[in-house]
């Protein structure tokens, strides 16, 4: 049997606008539509084959505030069988270390798992290195941007797509996957599906019950701090080119101009 | 200024849509957005649907009928299942037609009226989308008044033998299964028909203006052979039909609102975008009248069909107030269709927008499950004590 622990985020949707905080830069969760990440949809679609090809539990596990218990929902209402969801005010304005050790820790209160699921990259923070620090820190193999998984006993074999090629990983359980949007076509929840979810148990847990130091979460925890940040200024209008018989000329001057030809 | 609020908005109705109920109306919504609403215009011109494959899809999400419980049914509350058929029908009247079909007519049918056996053969299959089924009570002479019907089953031993003509039969010529309505020597009674019985044919009606993008058939039946165990066996007289009828014009009520509310939205996209004489259609006054006279009767509509929704789910839902919830929000919605035809002037006729898709389907659900005519005459006869019918 195959425990496999799905990493859900919600994040707001991207149809909505999306605005930061003034007072610290960090982004305003209120102001937007929140749902369930669209990659974590195809990373609990991937651990939903697995099980359904063999034996296996799937467990999703979210950290963020209370109305991520939406997006944590959708996921059990796919099917996944029960969730894990860490939410505390400390967590605010947490950087990636600090996500990647909050999630370390409540993987610490699963009991075995044996392959772990993520995203490649959040819709919203794009920092697309949470599933590479937290195998670093459980110290176990990272297979990143998978377009296709498959598992042998407790042999993973994982093709990895980057901009560089495709390469054939292999490693054995227990591992951290992270999956791209190539790797499938997620299901729609069914109406049972839909009518089972909330009677699935989700564990709801704080920083207090992971044994993470509270003093390296939060916005003050922060590696980083963001002094200043500014929309991007509108778009300029762009330069007009007149055709009198030497468009074309001018077309390609203006492209040399620019050192683009 | 930008847009604060939708014609639904107004009307507060999302705070009366319970949680579950919520999820799967979105769920529908995001399955006909994908894999729906690409096609309709296509499915519509060429006047074909890929009837089997959405059986299928539609069988996945747990839709056909969602709301009954037990053999393979998903078991929600009345409620979703109109919410669902808003969502389908916001797509197209035929693919509502579809669902509507399978789940209110066909399997209600073997689900109320049936046999244990008849229930446990085919209920599972057409509740994953296996087996499609249909419903044949009208005939080509006999609409409004079905209880007239010529099609005659005639006791032969132990078997039945069934002869006679059904006429715009829904799924007819896809369908696995036909629950077929006829008069024997013991009143009107229902069969399972297998449709490879010897002696049953399906020939589809074409050079239809209306519901293209759904299956429309006749039902030949000569010399039809069945089994004993054919027959629906609780049913017996027009009620047993009827009851079917009650449930599929249930899901007309929310189905209808769906029509006109993707009618509403684009017209009301389509006229801000629109300028004439130098600025936005949408910025006259004759316009805005328009715009909010049928958000109106939408929100109205809508108020009764979750009222309606209620008392059905609290198991007190009269078949008048059905009729009331059908003769409203079904004339309703195709005046709205039609006004918002009027707002994409040119456009409005073409199958780039969906208005006029949506207002010649809803000319087909105007008449079926009961006329308007039929509904006036059912509440003015609940209304007066005196039946106006012949
Ligand atoms: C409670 C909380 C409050 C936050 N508040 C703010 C804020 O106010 N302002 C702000 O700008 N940022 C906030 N952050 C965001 C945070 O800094 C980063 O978004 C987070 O560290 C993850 O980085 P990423 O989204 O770039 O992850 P990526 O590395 O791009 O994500 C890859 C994958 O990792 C997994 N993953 C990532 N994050 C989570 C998670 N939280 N739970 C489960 N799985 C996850 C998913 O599978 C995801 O697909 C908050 C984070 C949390 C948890
Ligand atoms: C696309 C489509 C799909 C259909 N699918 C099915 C199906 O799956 N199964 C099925 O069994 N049937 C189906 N029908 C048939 C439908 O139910 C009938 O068309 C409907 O009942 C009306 O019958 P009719 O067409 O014979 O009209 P008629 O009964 O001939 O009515 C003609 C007119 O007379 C009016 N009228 C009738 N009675 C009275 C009265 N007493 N007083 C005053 N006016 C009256 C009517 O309102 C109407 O305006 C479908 C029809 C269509 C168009």
């Amino acid at each position: 049997m195959t425990n496999i622990v799905v990493l859900v985020k919600q994040v707001p949707d991207t149809y909505s606008e999306r605005k930061l905080n003034e007072s610290d830069h960090t982004l305003d969760r209120e102001s937007a539509d929140a749902v369930i990440d669209e990659i974590n949809e195809r990373a609990v679609e991937e651990a939903l084959k697995i099980k359904e090809a063999g034996e296996g539990e799937v467990t999703v596990l979210c950290v963020g505030p209370d109305r991520a218990t939406d997006a944590i929902r959708k996921a059990l209402s796919m099917g996944a069988d029960k969730a894990v969801h860490v939410s505390d005010e400390a967590l605010q304005g947490s950087d990636m270390v600090a996500t990647a050790k909050v999630i370390a820790g409540a993987l610490g209160k699963v009991d075995g798992y044996d392959l772990v699921i993520a995203g490649n990259e959040a819709s919203d923070g794009r920092g697309g290195a949470i599933p590479a620090m937290l195998a670093e820190i459980l110290g176990v193999p990272q297979l990143t941007h998978a377009r296709e998984l498959s598992l042998e006993g407790t042999t993973l074999k994982v093709d990895r797509e980057t901009e560089d090629g495709v390469t054939h990983l292999e490693a054995n359980l227990p591992a951290v996957v992270s999956v791209t949007e190539k790797i499938n076509e997620p299901r729609y929840p069914s109406f049972k599906g839909i009518m089972a979810a909330k009677k699935k148990p989700v564990e709801t847990l704080t920083v207090a019950d992971l044994g993470v130091d509270a003093g390296e979460l939060g916005l003050s925890g922060a590696a980083a701090t963001v002094l200043e940040a500014a929309p991007k200024p509108p778009r300029a209008a762009g330069e007009r080119v007149e055709d009198d018989g030497d468009g074309g000329t001018k077309v390609v001057e203006y492209l040399a101009g620019q050192k683009l030809i | 200024m930008p847009r604060t609020q939708t014609p639904l908005g107004l009307f507060g109705t999302e705070d009366l849509i319970g949680e579950d109920d919520r999820a799967i109306r979105d769920t529908v919504r995001a399955f006909t957005a994908d894999r729906i609403r690409p096609h309709l215009a296509d499915w519509f011109d060429e006047a074909s649907i890929p009837a089997r494959e959405l059986a299928r899809e539609l069988g996945d999400l747990g839709v056909l009928g969602m709301h009954l419980q037990g053999y393979g049914c998903a078991g929600t509350t009345a409620t979703a299942y109109g919410l669902a058929c808003m969502e389908l029908e916001a797509a197209d009247s035929g693919l509502r037609s579809l669902v509507s079909v399978q789940g209110s007519l066909a399997m209600f049918a073997i689900w109320r009226w049936g046999s244990e056996e008849q229930k446990q053969e085919w209920l599972p299959r057409m509740a994953a989308g296996e087996a499609i089924g249909c419903f044949g009570l009208t005939e080509p002479d006999f609409g409004s008044n079905p209880g007239d019907m010529r099609t005659y089953a005639r006791r032969d031993g132990e078997d039945w033998v069934l002869n006679g003509t059904k006429m715009w039969i829904t799924n007819g010529s896809v369908a696995d299964v036909a629950v077929v309505w006829a008069q024997t020597d013991d009143k009107i009674r229902g069969f399972v028909v297998p449709t490879d019985t010897p002696g049953f044919s399906a020939p589809e009606i074409t050079k239809k203006l209306s519901l293209r993008a759904s299956v429309t058939s006749e039902l030949v039946l000569d010399d039809v052979r069945l089994p004993a165990s054919a027959m629906l066996p609780e049913a017996r007289g027009l009620s047993g039909p009827l009851s079917c009828l009650n449930e599929a014009r249930y899901g007309i009520v929310f189905g209808a609102l769906g029509a006109a509310r993707d009618c509403l939205e684009t017209a009301i996209a389509y006229t801000q975008e629109r300028d004439i004489f130098g600025k936005p259609l949408a910025s006259y006054q004759a316009t805005q009248l328009k715009l909010a006279d049928m958000s109106l009767e939408l929100g109205k509509g809508m108020l009764l069909a979750l009222h309606l929704g209620s008392l059905k789910d609290a198991g007190t839902l009269t078949s008048e107030q059905v009729s009331t919830g059908k003769l409203n929000n079904v004339r309703e919605a195709i005046a709205i269709a039609r006004e918002c035809r009027t707002l994409l002037g040119a456009n409005g006729i073409s199958l780039e927008y969906p208005v006029l898709r949506h207002a010649n389907n809803l000319e087909s659900v105007l008449t079926y499950e009961g006329t308007s005519e039929v509904h006036q005459l059912v509440i003015g006869q609940t209304l007066t004590g005196q039946s106006a019918f012949r």
